[in-house]
């Protein structure tokens, strides 16, 4: 266990909570796009954000918002081509995760950064024991022993909660639910302890009751743990109830930036408004949804002014010609958005 | 199972019955072997009874692999039935032939959860919503295209772009011709297979709205088929919750919210996130163990018996009974009261 837990010691000697705000990864300017047969697609458009330590950070979009792309190519783990990362830094543990060379980069993934999907059974290789699956990692990344790495194995299934462990490690992905691979998943991402997770969409798959029980499990990793985590989802309900902060992303960019209550209790952008307020709610049963009018942006073009507008109910001729940047509108809240939705109108500046 | 009488007695007798569903059961044989030996059945849909009555919304929700999608095939006869009986509007489905059941189409429609697999890529939408109009009335070639534009229309959707193919929409779009197509001869019933699962959260609203929409000016009956809990809270008149190919509850939708009776009803419900972190920091949840066994080899007794909290001995002996607990509450629990 003394392995599992070398980042609540680290945490321990950087010493008194100041740690927080220590980020472990830091995002500037990260843009990203495919080239298709129709044109180039923008898919992240200078996304630039923090991980803390040990912090739960939930990132919620649609899907095309550019949520998961932008956590992929964190490691370069989009297709190239077509994609292309021509823009940002990626801060990790004072080297740029961009620039590094690709033996360099494949030390950082599953050793340094570990990744759960959100398909187990597409991640998973069906002809490949679950055993030898957790120690492979094991073998890249650390110099165990065979019977060290086994032993490892065993207790990693024991920490995700799977019961008959030695007996699981002899199976094959396709004998177990849904609901044990993707606690192999996230077995193999906790392998060599990261000092970061990246879990993208990791309950999407899952039945309501099953998502549950991974909801708990990654509680308690989190208790015993304290790994910093990037939780990507559509689902406001899980981010609710898990993230310390989030990032609400919209046509490649992020728009809002906030710690989880204030988020939900007082949304600063009005496209968060608009996703929270068409969530159908007990109290307001049998009335007509609040729903978003329009459809996404299309990404084939560079945004130049804000990509919610041709949606937005509080528009105004600003946000059809500049884009909006982040902006600082409290202790730790940022909002792309022209429009000042505390007082009501547009922001002076 | 409910003999007639009891059943008829917790029925709202002020409402008109469209659909009546009793003991029905779908059974997929499992073949193995060079000569195609039946070794067993998947038990999809093993003995359901319930009723629709006109102009409610009944939803039906439960896990992947509880049944429910097959549940719908079944009533609209896309599945034959293994045993049991469906009537619509006193018509017994099960009995009738292909020919009859052809007519009866038109009535009865079905929404469909991915809109892309469902429209023929290579076909306009004026053709996909006017294939129903061509096979089933008399409508001269300018009827069906005012028609056409009238459909596009009430769903909201541009009547300009009837010449349009699929793909040249979204995905929220797309499910608006599916609907379009569904309500385009004029139906009384339409069943609704998990319609918004595959739209974002955003267009998902857009589409419940319509539905809600259409259903008061058409007249429209629902069985909306769902995993989505608060979704169906918030469209359904009643709720059906469906556990391994049984109903396990069935009552008005604020008491399978708010006081469910059967145990597996309460750990759904508690296993839904809620979008409030202040809700969710002291909520207190029940959580399952394991998951649900295979309907090919569903558990002896209650079907719920492996992972209820609440099981005893009985429960992996004793089939629980479908029984009411008034008020047009049905439970399938020994223990619910």
């Amino acid at each position: 266990m003394a392995s599992i837990n070398r980042h609540d010691d680290s945490r321990d000697q950087n010493g008194f909570g100041l740690s927080k705000d220590k980020p472990v990864l830091e995002v500037i300017g990260l843009t990203t796009q495919f080239r298709t047969q129709d044109g180039i697609v923008h898919a992240v458009n200078g996304v630039s954000f923090e991980l803390r330590e040990g912090e739960f950070l939930g990132v919620v979009g649609e899907s095309g918002s550019g949520k998961s792309v932008s956590m992929m190519s964190l490691l370069k783990l989009i297709p190239m081509p077509p994609g292309e990362i021509v823009a940002g830094e990626v801060k990790f543990g004072g080297q740029d995760l961009l620039r590094i060379s690709p033996s360099e980069l494949r030390h950082v993934r599953g050793g340094e950064i570990g990744f759960i999907f959100q398909d187990p059974m597409t991640s998973l290789n069906p002809v490949i024991r679950i055993g030898k699956q957790i120690t492979e990692s094991l073998d890249l990344h650390t110099d165990l022993s065979k019977k060290e790495s086994e032993a490892r194995a065993l207790e990693l299934m024991e920490l995700v909660g799977l019961p008959d462990a030695a007996q699981r490690l002899k199976s094959y992905p396709h004998e177990l639910s849904g609901g044990m691979r993707q606690r192999i998943m996230i077995a193999m991402a906790l392998a060599c302890s990261p000092g970061m997770l990246i879990a993208d969409e990791p309950t999407t798959a899952l039945d309501v009751t099953i998502q549950a029980q991974i909801i708990e499990l990654v509680k308690d990793l989190r208790q015993k743990l304290g790994t910093a985590l990037i939780w990507i989802t559509h689902d406001l309900g899980v981010v609710a109830g898990l993230a310390d902060r989030v990032l609400v992303m919209y046509g490649g960019q992020i728009v809002e930036e906030s710690p989880v209550k204030e988020l939900y209790a007082n949304p600063q952008h009005p496209y968060t408004q608009g996703l929270l307020e068409s969530l159908p709610r007990a109290d307001q049963k049998g009335e007509e949804l609040n729903s978003i009018e329009g459809q996404p942006p299309s990404m084939y073009s560079a945004p130049t002014s804000c990509s919610f507008a041709p949606r937005c109910p509080f528009v105004f001729d600003r946000c059809r010609e500049e884009l909006p940047v982040l902006r600082l509108v409290a202790p730790d809240r940022k909002t792309a958005c022209f429009y000042d939705m505390n007082n009501g109108e547009p922001f002076r500046d | 199972m409910t003999d007639t009488a009891t059943e008829l007695e917790s029925l709202d007798t002020d409402r008109e019955v469209l659909l009546s569903v009793k003991g029905l059961k779908k059974h997929f044989p499992i073949m193995k072997g060079v000569f195609r030996k039946q070794v067993g059945a998947v038990r999809a849909v093993d003995g359901v009874d319930f009723v629709i009555y006109k102009g409610e919304t009944l939803g039906l929700v439960g896990e992947s692999g509880s049944g429910k999608s097959t549940t719908g095939r079944v009533i609209l006869q896309l599945d034959n039935a293994t045993e049991g009986s469906v009537t619509f509007d006193g018509i017994e489905l099960t009995q009738i032939s292909s020919k009859d059941m052809r007519k009866l189409r038109r009535r009865m429609q079905m929404i469909f959860q991915d809109p892309h697999a469902c429209l023929n890529p290579r076909m306009t939408v004026a053709s996909i919503i006017g294939e129903p109009l061509v096979e089933n009335s008399d409508m001269s070639k300018a009827e069906r295209r005012s028609r056409i534009e009238e459909l596009l229309q009430s769903v909201g959707l541009d009547p300009t772009h009837a010449n349009r193919y699929p793909h040249e929409f979204s995905g929220g779009q797309r499910q608006r011709i599916g609907i379009a197509r569904a309500i385009a001869l004029h139906p009384e019933f339409i069943v609704c297979d998990e319609p918004i699962a595959a739209l974002d959260v955003s267009i998902q609203a857009q589409v419940v709205n319509l539905l809600k929409k259409l259903q008061k000016e058409l007249d429209l009956t629902y069985f909306f088929i769902s995993h989505d809990l608060s979704m169906v809270r918030h469209i359904a008149d009643r709720v059906a919750v469906m556990y391994l190919g049984h109903i396990v509850e069935l009552a008005p939708v604020d008491v399978v919210y708010d006081d469910p009776k059967h145990p597996y009803t309460q750990a759904l419900n508690s296993a839904v996130p809620v979008p409030d972190p202040l809700i969710e920091e002291t909520r207190q949840r029940v959580i399952l163990e394991g998951d649900v066994p295979s309907p090919a080899n569903p558990p002896p007794g209650c079907v719920f018996s492996t992972r209820c909290p609440i099981a005893t001995e009985r429960c992996s002996s004793e089939v629980p009974e479908w029984r009411s607990l008034g008020n047009e509450h049905w439970v399938a629990c020994h223990f619910a009261e």
